[in-house]
């Protein structure tokens, strides 16, 4: 794509039109279908009986446990709302919600940072960028478990080697994922650790799909870099910065792996991080509660909680798109 | 890329951009770097102040300790046999169901669609207490079965696969329609041959996240000798809270087979990711 030889086209031509797209697919479909019923049945029977056992009516059975007790032996007692009445009093649960959100907040400030990355990566004439590329998305293939004992040894307070670097420049440091009053950002800063080189392939792959002409257009019409990237690149990029937001904040929702090991939460011991309660999540109580507690139903009620919520933020997302997101 | 953007003039501008990455590139692969050191350190040398870079001493016993604490090769094996039938399964079932949803028409066809896509939006922790217990009716727990079974199935891979399939091309599959062949000989022979990235892009995935899961071991295998390396890596922090070389030699271990397989597929790797985000 030279700047110099050939006049771009009119931006309109080019343009994607996804429900063109769409009326096409859909033509091909009628064009060509099989019509013989019962293969489809025999097709879809291992995959949705399976759905349906294992997941479609466990969502069934999820909700009505919430509102259960679950007795020593395993029968469970209808008891109304009282596990949610008890949610509402639980200082316990707050505090693990508030710690998940500030967490997923955290967590999508790296979204930002993965868009820097990607726009450098997209530079034209860069060079290296499967090196980079490679490096940024070794967190994401990385084990979560194992992410978390690396970082717990990094913030370990008397000879992390955060804490030693910091002493060198003269700052003192903390126990960084013991102390109440640091937890939750130390933990965070390791969940943008891990999903930014994610991000950053989403928005790279969007950003390729943005064509070369609409920036010549708009440096024709005598647009500098910053002008083009708020007139072209951001508005273009906005249905995957979109969607990158939303995948980031229902993952966040649901963390639990990282932080539970990051915490030490697995001790023969029971737990003994001071800062255990600033940092617990959703998930973690929901886990600790249905499983090492036999609050079955306490921990239905938590979980379905988390499912409301996700599906309400979701929505919002969904709504406010309207404003800042384009579709071409 | 192009030739116009090769001048030294424009290579020189891209240095802050290169300095930009490389630092964020150091930040990335720092901890997993020190991560090695560390495993290869001894105990005593990992606690000095100030730290050393370079092991003075290789203590290749850490990894021996890391055996020793956990049945290494067991869960391993138990990791890498879970991962493998859980991708397999995923495959096989959800090319199928997705092949119909794009290509037979059957009654209730859009209503079972719209079933699958209702799982494809619950938060996974909504599953785990009925799964947990059929595997106990069942008597599953701490066995092969118990990791594997749940996790055959995925709305997400028939979802993937669907979209992938009705972007195909369709001359083929009907030229073979009309030859006599049957739906499944369509779906095996032209249509599943066709689809190979969206399967090695769904393959990929379920690969990683099997591999990856902590929350279902964790419920289900207790017995160590049934448990898979992201459980195992949890049980050795438990009995080595404070013993981090052998913790970074167990970590290293339980992650190395992964990282391995990334390194020779990458591209495919980020195209899979790539991929899903785009359809998903």
């Amino acid at each position: 794509m030279s700047l110099d030889t050939e006049v771009p086209a009119p931006p309109p031509v080019r343009a994607p039109v996804p429900e063109a797209e769409d009326r096409e697919l859909r033509k091909r479909e009628r064009a060509f279908a099989h019509r013989d019923k019962w293969w489809g049945y025999a097709f879809i029977a291992p995959a949705g009986l399976g759905l349906a056992v294992f997941y479609l009516w466990p969502v069934v059975q999820t909700l009505y446990y919430s509102f259960t007790e679950w007795g020593a032996f395993g029968g469970t007692t209808w008891i109304g709302t009282a596990n949610y009445d008890t949610l509402l009093h639980d200082a316990e649960f707050w505090q693990a919600l508030g710690n998940t959100l500030l967490y997923t907040g955290l967590v999508l400030l790296g979204i930002p940072l993965a868009m820097v990355l990607a726009v450098l990566l997209n530079l034209k004439g860069m060079r290296g960028t499967g090196v980079y590329r490679t490096l940024y998305f070794l967190p994401v293939v990385t084990m979560p478990a194992a992410v978390a004992v690396v970082w717990r040894w990094l913030y370990s307070g008397d000879v992390g080697i955060l804490n030693q670097a910091l002493d060198a420049v003269g700052i003192d440091g903390t126990y960084w994922v013991s102390d109440p009053d640091t937890v939750r950002f130390a933990v965070a800063a390791v969940g943008v650790w891990m999903t930014v080189g994610y991000n950053m392939i989403l928005l790279l792959a969007g950003l390729q799909g943005i064509p070369q002409d609409y920036y010549e257009a708009a440096a024709l019409d005598g647009a500098g870099r910053v002008r083009q990237f708020f007139s072209v690149t951001m508005p273009l990029l906005s249905p995957t910065l979109f969607f990158t937001t939303v995948l980031s904040v229902i993952q966040s929702l649901q963390v639990f792996d990282l932080i539970y090991l990051i915490l030490g939460a697995n001790t023969s011991v029971g737990v003994t991080n001071p800062a255990y309660g600033e940092g617990q999540t959703v998930v973690m109580l929901f886990f600790q509660k249905s499983f090492f507690d036999n609050q079955r139903g306490y921990g239905a009620a938590i979980v379905s909680v988390l499912f409301v919520l996700i599906m309400a933020l979701t929505a919002l997302q969904f709504r406010l798109q309207k404003k800042w997101v384009h579709y071409a | 890329m192009p030739e116009a953007t090769r001048s030294p003039k424009r290579e020189g501008r891209l240095w802050p951009a290169h300095l930009v990455l490389s630092l964020g590139a150091v930040l990335t692969v720092f901890p997993l770097l020190w991560q090695v050191l560390t495993s290869f350190k001894s105990f005593g040398e990992s606690t000095r102040v100030p730290p050393t870079i370079w092991p003075h001493h290789w203590e290749w016993s850490n990894y021996a300790t890391v055996f020793d604490s956990i049945p290494f090769t067991e869960q391993f094996l138990n990791t890498l046999l879970m991962a493998l039938l859980r991708t397999a399964a995923q495959l096989l079932l959800c090319s199928l169901a997705a092949y119909a949803f794009a290509r037979i028409r059957f009654p209730g066809r859009q209503t079972i669609f719209l079933g699958f896509l209702a799982v494809l939006m619950v938060p996974g922790e909504l599953f785990l207490l009925p799964q947990y217990q059929i595997m106990q009716n069942l008597g599953w727990l701490n066995s092969m079965q118990a990791l594997v079974v749940p996790g055959m199935f995925s709305a997400f891979g028939t979802f993937l696969l669907r979209q992938f399939f009705l972007g195909l091309p369709t001359e083929v599959e009907e030229a073979a329609r009309l030859d006599g062949a049957n739906p499944f000989t369509v779906y095996w022979r032209i249509a599943l041959p066709l689809a190979r990235p969206g399967l090695l892009a769904l393959g990929i995935l379920t690969f990683l996240w099997s591999w990856n899961d902590l929350m279902w071991p964790l419920i289900v295998n207790t017995d160590p000798e049934q448990m898979p390396l992201s459980a195992g890596l949890a049980s050795l922090q438990g009995a080595h809270l404070t013993d981090y070389p052998v913790l970074m030699a167990g970590s290293l271990l339980a992650t190395l087979p992964v990282i391995v397989v990334f390194m020779v597929m990458q591209r495919q790797f980020i195209q899979g990711i790539a991929f899903s985000g785009m359809k998903g």
